[in-house]
């Protein structure tokens, strides 16, 4: 069960941006172990997709910068080839993103999308056809057969949802990135997709790097979670010690934001100022200027990283008083 | 007891779909005869999945599209028959704050112009409106440097401020938000839920709250309704829907609704099955039924009738007929 499946080392990713460099993600380090679920969870803008679509290579070419290790069952996959690349991007790692219907080609049926996927493997027409209605049945699909041969808009947002689904299922890969994949559906579709990834966890052992704004979903499903703000992971640790634990002031203070009370039993907790630029790459913690335990050290100090636990790290300079 | 502002009365909406020269025209029933009073000073929260008429529903209220039957009463005055001068007043009394506030704010505008435009159209000289502005600025609590700032200066939680300090000037009674903070990241979404919630108080205003987020809405609203394809299912004080649900569809749209404490992960789900469905061709009977686990035959030939409990709780369900009722059970 504790095997290491997806291992980052001080991955950065540098946007090259008008007059500099937009830091993305700065020193992030993790790693996902086959069948967990691994949430990264933070606030729009904080480079949770941008770690996403590092890990295959995804981000538009010649405009990014990414430093750092990526090693996906001990190799370094941040140094291959593009063609290496193509031998893992769904075959070893698959992904859903956010809205289906800007994934699927709107020409083609879906059944047919999902078939070409499994034809790369050298499987008949007629087999992978009839591979794709079992898939489509796995992801318990209404009428099966009759969807494989629907075309993208004939379908429900839940269903191109579920098509997509079906095509990393195709392929069986090792881990699965899921990049908000109910953002856009209605709650109670939400819960057949997020019943449908945790079976395929527990049926195959699939790691899953689940990527959301949702503290909601990370509370139901997630086993670890990552904490990001402003590019970097602030606190991680299993659900229960982000949920009943938290350590990073950012972390404590979204704990209360959350509205998880009735008016009658007061306000919820606020944050004050905004997300600071990241352009400037100066030392410090980035959260200093909306942090209400702020010191001087927080102004020029990147902070270190502490450990409550095996399992549980945080960054931050009140740190050393805790410990 | 509370005093009424907003009355529907079976209020139906429906929309034709032309099907072609020859052939009948069929209706999009998207609110279907609708019975809610909404009193002076509550917040009430509206509830649905997508497609369940919720939006058309406030577009009925604020006068945007005429009801195809029944009308709206509005602190006494129906909107139907209300003269012009019930309808200027009716404007100035009713304000909508909208999902998106970057669509909804003129790019080309500053957020002084977006502010003082309904007063100067109301009739108020440029100078009592800048003088308003700034007030309701610092309502919103927003600095009054942003006055000059255009929106895409501005970020999303900034731009809401804006968008509600707009609805506030003319000092409405009624505010009607549809989805006030589903664009907007956590700590925001916290900010904007005091503002409105301080804002109430203060003014005294009433609310009706358009959510699919059940957290949000357990927070902010006093009741709760909830519509499914058309229809009010279920009605109640927030305590009553959230704890205890009555219609097979609010329990599992509860049970669908992520919680936000991982030791509840493992509580007992009976989850839903199938997509909302559409209002197009709207299923027979109880529109709930197939999808609901208690459908029985009867559930698909006849309409449920509005079953209210000593309580006030309301619910459209045969569940708690007259004739299925148990009296130990219901007595509440």
């Amino acid at each position: 069960m504790n095997e290491e499946l997806l291992k980052l080392n001080k991955l950065c990713v540098d946007y090259k941006v008008k007059g500099g460099y937009l830091s993305a993600v700065k020193n992030v380090s993790f790693s996902i172990n086959k069948g967990e679920i691994f949430a990264i969870v933070g606030e729009s803008g904080c480079g949770k997709s941008t770690i996403a679509h590092s890990i295959l290579h995804l981000l538009p070419e010649h405009n990014e910068v990414i430093k750092g290790n990526i090693y996906f069952k001990g190799s370094d996959i941040n140094q291959f080839t593009e063609k290496q690349l193509e031998g893992i991007r769904g075959r070893d790692i698959g992904m859903i993103f956010q809205n289906p219907l800007d994934s699927l080609n709107p020409v083609y049926t879906t059944g047919f999308q999902v078939a070409e996927g499994i034809m790369l493997d050298n499987v008949s027409k007629i087999d992978a056809w009839n591979r794709v209605v079992q898939l489509f049945k796995d992801v318990k699909m209404p009428d099966a057969e009759k969807r494989a041969e629907s075309y993208p808009h004939e379908l429900s947002g839940g269903m191109r949802q579920r098509v997509m689904i079906a095509m990393m299922l195709a392929r069986m890969p090792e881990l699965l990135i899921a990049d908000e994949p109910t953002t856009a559906l209605d709650v109670t579709i939400e819960a057949q997709i997020l019943n449908i990834i945790k079976e395929l966890r527990d049926k195959h052992n699939t790691a899953v790097m689940l990527i959301t704004h949702n503290f909601g979903l990370v509370a139901e499903v997630a086993d670890m979670v990552a904490v990001m703000y402003a590019g970097e992971v602030v606190e991680q640790g299993t659900v229960y010690d982000i949920f009943d634990n938290p350590k990073h002031p950012y972390t404590t203070l979204l704990m209360k934001a959350l509205p998880r009370k009735t008016k009658k039993e007061g306000r919820l907790q606020t944050i004050g100022g905004s997300v600071p630029r990241l352009t400037e790459n100066k030392p410090g913690c980035r959260f200093e200027n909306r942090c209400p335990y702020a010191m001087d050290v927080c102004k020029n100090q990147d902070p270190a990283e502490y450990n409550v636990t095996d399992s549980h790290t945080y960054s931050c300079h009140l740190g050393k008083e805790v410990k | 007891m509370s005093e009424p502002i907003i009355e529907l009365n079976n209020l139906k909406k429906y929309f034709a779909i032309n099907n072609g020269v020859l052939a009948k025209n069929s209706y999009v029933k998207a609110v279907d005869d609708v019975t809610l009073t909404v009193n002076k000073g509550e917040i009430m929260g509206l509830v649905g999945e997508s497609g369940s008429g919720k939006t058309t529903l406030a577009r009925v209220i604020l006068n945007l599209t005429k009801p195809t039957d029944s009308h709206v009463t509005f602190d006494g005055v129906n909107l139907s028959k209300a003269t012009r001068k019930e309808m200027k007043k009716f404007r100035t009394e009713v304000a909508v704050v909208f999902q998106d506030p970057a669509s909804n704010l003129n790019p080309r505008d500053t957020v002084m112009g977006s502010i003082t435009r309904p007063l100067i159209l109301h009739g108020m000289s440029k100078k009592e409106a800048d003088k308003k502005a700034l007030e309701a600025l610092e309502q919103v609590k927003m600095d009054s440097r942003y006055l000059n700032s255009y929106p895409h200066q501005l970020s999303g939680g900034q731009l809401q401020r804006i968008a509600i300090a707009r609805a506030l000037v003319l000092d409405p009674k009624v505010m009607i938000l549809d989805e006030p903070t589903s664009a907007l990241d956590i700590s925001v979404q916290a900010q904007i839920l005091n503002l409105l919630l301080d804002l109430q108080e203060n003014l005294g205003l009433t609310y009706l709250v358009i959510t699919h987020d059940l957290n949000v809405i357990r927070y902010i609203s006093d009741r709760i309704a909830v519509m499914y394809l058309g229809k009010l299912v279920e009605l109640g004080t927030t305590e009553e829907v959230i704890d205890n649900p009555k219609h097979p569809y609010t329990m599992g749209l509860m049970a669908a609704s992520p919680i936000l404490n991982p030791h509840e992960r493992n509580r007992e789900k009976h989850l839903m099955q199938g997509d909302p469905g559409s209002l197009i061709n709207l299923p027979t009977g109880c529109h709930f039924h197939p999808r609901c686990p208690y459908a029985t035959e009867r559930c698909k030939k006849e309409v449920p009738k509005d079953i209210i409990f000593p309580d006030g709780h309301q619910v459209n369900c045969f569940l708690y007929d007259e004739k299925n009722k148990t009296t130990s059970e219901y007595t509440g």
